[in-house]
Formats: C-alpha cells, structure tokens, sequence
C-alpha cells in the first residue's frame, strides 16, 4: 500500500496533543490494575473501548460496585459524543469502502477530530482521508502503547496509596477542559449538584438522571440566550 | 468480578461505542443529525464529568459529608483549582493525591 504524503502531514500535526495522550492514556492503565483488572483485561479493554474517559467511568463505577448496566449506560452517553464528530466527518469518507469507514470509526478520537477539523479549516488544500488516516492512527497507537505502559507499572502501585481519588481528579481536568462559556458551565453545574442530591437513589440511577438534567439545563439555557438575542436585535 | 462478566461488559460497552462511532459515517445521505441533537450533545462531557465528580467529593465514604473533616472535599477543590488553572490530568492528580496524603496525615 502507497501512503500519500497527507498521511504524514496527519501524523506530524499530532505530535503537540500527543503531550495530552500520553499522561492520559498511563493513568487509564494504572487505574484499571487499581479496580482490580489483571494487566491483560487493561490492555483488553483499552483495544476493545479506545474511549479514555469512559474507561475511567466504568473504574470509578466497579470500585464502587455499581451493577453492570450502570456502566454500560454511563460509558455509552459520555460516548455519544462521538455521534457528533460522526457527522461532522461523514461527507469526507463517503468514498471509501465500507471496512475502511469501519476502521476510520473505530479509530475515531477527540484529538483526532479536533486535529482534522482544524486543518479542514485552512485554506491549505489536504487529502482529508490520509490525512486524519494519519493523525487518527498515530494517536490509536500512541494510545495503546502509554496504556499497556500504564497498565504494567499500574502492579507497581501498592492499594494502600488511595489511588481511587485520581479518578474524580482526572474527570476534574477533563472537565475543565469541556467548559467554554456560560451554557456549558451551567450545564456541569446542574448535572453535578443533581448528582449530589440524586446520589441515594438505587443502582447509581442519579448519575444518569443528573447527566440528562445537566444537559438539558445547557441546552436550554444556550435556547434562551439565541432567543434573547434575536429579540434584542 | 468474574472474567466472563469483565469480557462481556467490555464487549458490551466497545460494540456499543463503535456503533456510536460508525453511526453517520455509515448513515450519511440516508439520515441526517437534527440540528437540536447536535446542539444538545455539546453539553455532554461538562454534564456527566461533573456528574462523576461532585458525589466522589461530597459522599467520600457512600453518605453526605460537608465538613472539615472531609479530606476527599478539601484536597478535591484544591485539584480542581490546578483543573481550572492547568487543564492538566498529570498536575491535577499530583496536586490532589499530594493534597489528600498531607490531609489524612495532618487531619
């Protein structure tokens, strides 16, 4: 196979976010082997999944004990995210094969989108397929190599280091990162306090309910402001 | 945890998340994403990471704690201020586990 030279310019462009992969992806491997999973059910799940935040939300649900359908709801709408770049990219691979689409999806990342869409932007014209082919599987392998890293020096860890609290800290930083103006804010605040409040109903139900109320609360609240201003002009 | 359960509930979430993954791609001129549902999932990572958060800091041992007295609180909000500061995984569980050690041993 003859790799066009956008693959390449993919893969460079990657090299400042691969700053962010690397820390990301180690602490997803240690946390796995500090709920408990054996080094090979880590690297498992971290080649079946190859969603970082939602891994950590399942671990934060199994050191908890949550029943099983918990973490499946969880994973899937912190997951449905990818719907959206879905969409976004979906008009540049409409040529390709159906396995290809299929491996472009399964590789399909925040970094990846944000790298692709960012050069989309520019006037530089770019064969967008090889390209996020490039930035896409550089960062899938860079991934998969931090967190096999992760997951080995995770058995180093001893438990009595508490390393159950880096899960709400790394949620901390990704959350952070997610809040770009008001509607986002109140969204994280609303889902947030509804999750203190909710947090004695059975089964974790309140972290689901406090994720929809806190995403209708964004919505809503960005709603107004697009009416208030149309009323305003 | 057995390892058919762990196997299964990793299949489960995989399967589910490339379906997410592989929707428009594999739909595009067959459906669209309305317009609302687009602007909807924007809210989704503040939402459920805040959601994730706020309890892990409140109800450190399974009931509601708002006091001095709990270390998971104090050394969260100084992580959380490395959070917003940084936006950095590594400097925000440095800083918190570091805050939460220092904590337990004072407190």
């Amino acid at each position: 196979m003859q790799f066009h030279k956008d693959f390449f310019a993919g893969a460079r462009d990657t090299t400042p976010i691969l700053l962010g992969v690397v820390p990301f992806a180690l602490v997803s491997g240690v946390a796995a082997i500090s709920v408990g999973l054996t080094p090979f059910e880590a690297i498992g799940m971290s080649f079946i999944v190859f969603a970082g935040a939602s891994q950590l939300a399942v671990f934060q649900l199994m050191s908890v004990g949550s029943p099983w359908i918990i973490m499946v709801l969880t994973a899937w709408i912190i997951n449905i995210r990818f719907t959206m770049y879905s969409a976004t990219l979906a008009p540049h691979f409409q040529k390709l094969p159906l396995r290809m689409k299929a491996l472009f999806a399964y590789m399909l990342s925040d970094q990846a989108f944000g790298i692709t869409m960012a050069r989309c932007n520019t006037p530089i014209p770019v064969e967008r397929t090889w390209y996020y082919f490039g930035a896409a599987g550089t960062i899938w392998v860079v991934w998969q190599v931090s967190a096999i890293t992760g997951a080995l020096l995770g058995t180093l860890v001893p438990p009595s280091w508490g390393f159950d609290f880096a899960f709400p800290l790394s949620f901390m930083a990704l959350m952070f990162a997610a809040l770009r103006d008001r509607p986002t804010v109140l969204a994280a605040l609303v889902g947030g306090l509804t999750a203190v409040l909710a947090k004695g109903l059975p089964y974790n139900l309140g972290l689901v309910l406090a994720s929809l109320l806190g995403i209708s609360a964004g919505y809503l609240a960005e709603n107004f402001a697009r009416q208030h201003k149309q009323v305003a002009a | 945890m057995s390892a058919t359960f762990i196997w299964t509930l990793f299949l489960a979430i995989g399967l589910g998340t490339v379906l997410l993954r592989l929707s428009f791609i594999y739909l595009f001129g067959k459906i669209e994403m309305p317009d609302w549902l687009r602007r909807a999932l924007r809210f989704v990572p503040a939402a459920v990471l805040a959601a994730l958060v706020f309890p892990a800091l409140t109800h450190p041992a399974g009931t509601l704690d708002i006091s001095l007295h709990n270390v998971r609180l104090l050394a969260g909000l100084g992580g959380a201020l490395v959070a917003w500061r940084t936006r950095n995984i590594l400097w925000t569980i440095a800083v918190g586990m570091a805050l939460l050690w220092i904590l337990q041993f004072v407190l």
